[in-house]
């Protein structure tokens, strides 16, 4: 992988495929005490298989609580969601943890890595989950490790890991199950810029090979590197324009 | 299915993973738990060691024998109906015999009376007090528990002579002769000399109760002969008999009944003027105090294993709100409620079966010791016992790791993700 991206004017962009979320006028309330919060006031968005997509917004604009809505971590107050078809605003919990499972890569600001586990068990996590077989998920999650360029340290655990490579494990995390799209929480936030640059690259890469990507972040240098910006304010929608 | 199994193993891995990254935390979690099992395990060991103890104890007694006295085994508040009784008396077990033998298909096989109290006895040098001197006939060795280390018992032209001849407990025949043989020795028991013409096999005794090792057995006539008289007035004569079918008990007790008043010459509406007693009894007796030493130690365990099991419970909602991240991620990665309810139970289980084995371990130990310390002492360390006390412990783990782990399956993964 390169070091640096590709140059925007160079970037391809591939032609996008059939519809994998649909969300349409959602709502979303906390009670905080005896005050109500409006997180989102009515969302409309499709994302389409092999879009590179960016969520951006100030802090308070409902961009984490979309996130979550679109991660399944999270069921709208009002409103419709289709994932895939599939009708998840009425999902229960373990329907929602099987989407996730399944369907969806989560990559984390802080990484979320299980400090005691190798790289490799990190990985091999979400296909537990899933009821793989133990020498399914041994090959599946080297080969997931040596996409992202860390075969050789699968056996570290995350405290002998560099930031760059703990991002990378959990890349790899999210991609072993081969979700329908790859949800990142602010991927650079928590590294330094060299290394965040690298991580996009790696990001472009996985685009490149037919992945999903929703990126959230509040960095216009990050979400520039995706091929549509979604801006979000006070829980709406503000701007919804391909990155020219 | 294959699913749950992944998800189990995953479990005790992170289990174990968790105990040993906190090793202190869960030896001390732990030793509530250690403390419970012992509790549980000892007391088991005592109980079983008691009833062991009576049951040896009992069956010396003979379950197929009848015992004809003047009073009652176990306590009674009317003792004014028994004083008066008339003495039991030696000839009336002749006198049962012929009756039993004249009735067809009898439910009892025969009678052998005894007498017996505590006489001195030497042998050279060595000299014992308050010997149990028991005095029987020939017949006796029909319904007799002992088995003989050497020799025999006396028999019938020996018995009806009124030879003075002897049989000794073991205990008092190592006591008499340290370390010689015993057979065709002289004893004088309250100065009369007697030969000793058998040894009986150690039985080992329940707090002394029953226990022929500390007696001697000579034919009746002699007894009579040498310390008899003011004994067999003094009422404390018996007659045993063996019974034929002991499943038919009451039977053999109804017939034995009927005998006795013919031989003691009783009119139809007097009342019984003897007791028939049986080993029931003792059992009876035993019963209430059974369940006594069981429900203090019900008591002491269920209150060791209350502590250790809210120790548990503390240290695992300790474990869920150190790993509430972590819960987080798991669950944005695919875990079920399912998954993370039993991950946290599995690892309560786990201190609570490690905290058990060590236990168990432990007792083990204990009774080892106590049972090389003071062989006497009943100690029965039984594979149930064992097993009971795993169950126990897995039970204390998953009533007090039930409610964290309930607590942490229900996190909402959002609040999880979020935590710090």
């Amino acid at each position: 992988m390169s070091p640096q991206p590709a140059p925007i004017a160079d970037r391809v962009t591939r032609p996008v495929g059939p519809l994998v979320i649909e969300i349409a006028g959602v709502t979303k309330l906390y009670k905080m005490g005896s005050e109500t919060i409006h997180a989102l006031r009515g969302v409309d968005l499709k994302i389409h298989r092999n879009e590179y997509l960016a969520i951006m917004g100030p802090s308070g604009s409902g961009k984490s609580t979309l996130m979550n809505m679109l991660g399944c971590l999270d069921t709208p107050t009002s409103g419709h969601y289709e994932f895939n078809g599939k009708d998840v605003a009425a999902m229960v919990d373990d329907e929602l943890a099987e989407i996730r499972n399944k369907e969806i890569g989560f990559v984390f600001q802080t990484f979320n890595l299980l400090p005691r586990a190798t790289a490799l068990a990190n990985v091999e996590l979400p296909l537990i989950y899933a009821g793989c077989s133990p020498h399914e998920r041994r090959e599946r999650a080297i080969k997931a490790l040596e996409n992202v360029g860390l075969g050789q340290r699968m056996h570290h655990k995350p405290n002998e890991l560099s930031g760059g490579q703990r991002q990378r494990v959990a890349i790899a995390r999210a991609l072993v199950n081969r979700p329908s799209i790859i949800l990142a929480d602010e991927p650079t936030g928590n590294l330094d810029s060299k290394t965040g640059v690298e991580i996009m690259a790696l990001f472009e890469d996985l685009y490149a090979a037919g992945n999903t990507l929703i990126v959230v972040t509040h960095e216009e240098d990050i979400a520039r590197h995706a091929r549509r910006i979604v801006r979000l304010r006070d829980g709406l929608i503000e701007s919804d324009a391909p990155v020219e | 299915m294959k699913r749950l199994i992944y998800e189990l193993i995953e479990a005790f891995r992170i289990a174990f993973a968790q105990i040993r990254a906190n090793k202190m935390r869960s030896v001390l979690t732990a030793l509530g738990v250690i403390i419970g099992i012992v509790a549980v395990t000892l007391m088991g060991t005592a109980i079983n060691g008691i009833d062991r103890g009576f049951e040896n104890s009992l069956a010396m007694l003979g379950d197929d024998v009848l015992y004809v006295q003047k009073w009652p085994w176990g306590a009674v508040e009317d003792w004014w109906n028994y004083v008066n009784r008339p003495a039991i008396r030696i000839e009336q077990a002749d006198a049962l015999n012929r009756i039993i033998e004249q009735t067809p298909d009898s439910q009892l096989e025969v009678a052998v009376p005894v007498v017996a109290s505590g006489q001195n006895v030497r042998a050279g040098p060595q000299q014992i007090s308050g010997v149990f001197v028991f005095g029987t006939n020939y017949l006796y060795s029909r319904l007799m528990s002992a088995d003989f280390k050497d020799g025999r018992l006396f028999n019938q032209s020996e018995s009806e002579a009124g030879r003075q001849v002897a049989v000794l407990g073991y205990d008092v025949a190592e006591a008499l002769f340290p370390g010689r043989e015993a057979i065709d020795q002289r004893v004088l028991i309250k100065g009369q000399p007697f030969t000793v013409i058998g040894v009986l096999a150690k039985q080992g005794s329940f707090l002394g109760l029953f226990s022929f090792d500390s007696q001697i057995i000579v034919p009746i006539d002699a007894y009579r002969k040498f310390f008899g008289g003011v004994d067999v007035r003094r009422n404390n004569s018996q007659l045993r008999v063996k019974v034929k079918d002991k499943t038919r008990m009451a039977d053999a007790v109804d017939e034995l009944t009927g005998a006795m008043r013919r031989v003691r010459g009783q009119l139809p509406g007097d009342r019984d003027n003897f007791s028939i007693n049986q080993q029931q009894a003792f059992r009876d007796q035993l019963d209430p105090i059974k369940k006594g030493i069981a429900m203090a130690g019900l008591f002491i365990t269920g209150l060791s294993l209350f502590v250790g099991a809210i120790g548990i419970m503390n240290i695992t909602f300790v474990s869920v709100k150190e790993r509430t991240k972590e819960i987080g991620t798991r669950k944005a990665l695919g875990a079920r409620r399912r998954t993370i309810l039993l991950q946290f139970l599995i690892e309560a289980v786990s201190i609570c079966l490690i905290g058990g084995l060590v236990g168990l371990g432990l007792t083990f130990g204990m009774a080892y010791l106590i049972k090389a310390a003071m062989p006497s002492l009943p100690v029965v360390f039984s594979v149930s016992l064992a097993g009971i006390s795993m169950i126990v412990a897995v039970l204390t783990g998953i009533i007090s790791g039930f409610a964290p782990a309930w607590g942490a399956s229900r996190l909402d993964p959002v609040v999880a993700l979020r935590y710090e």
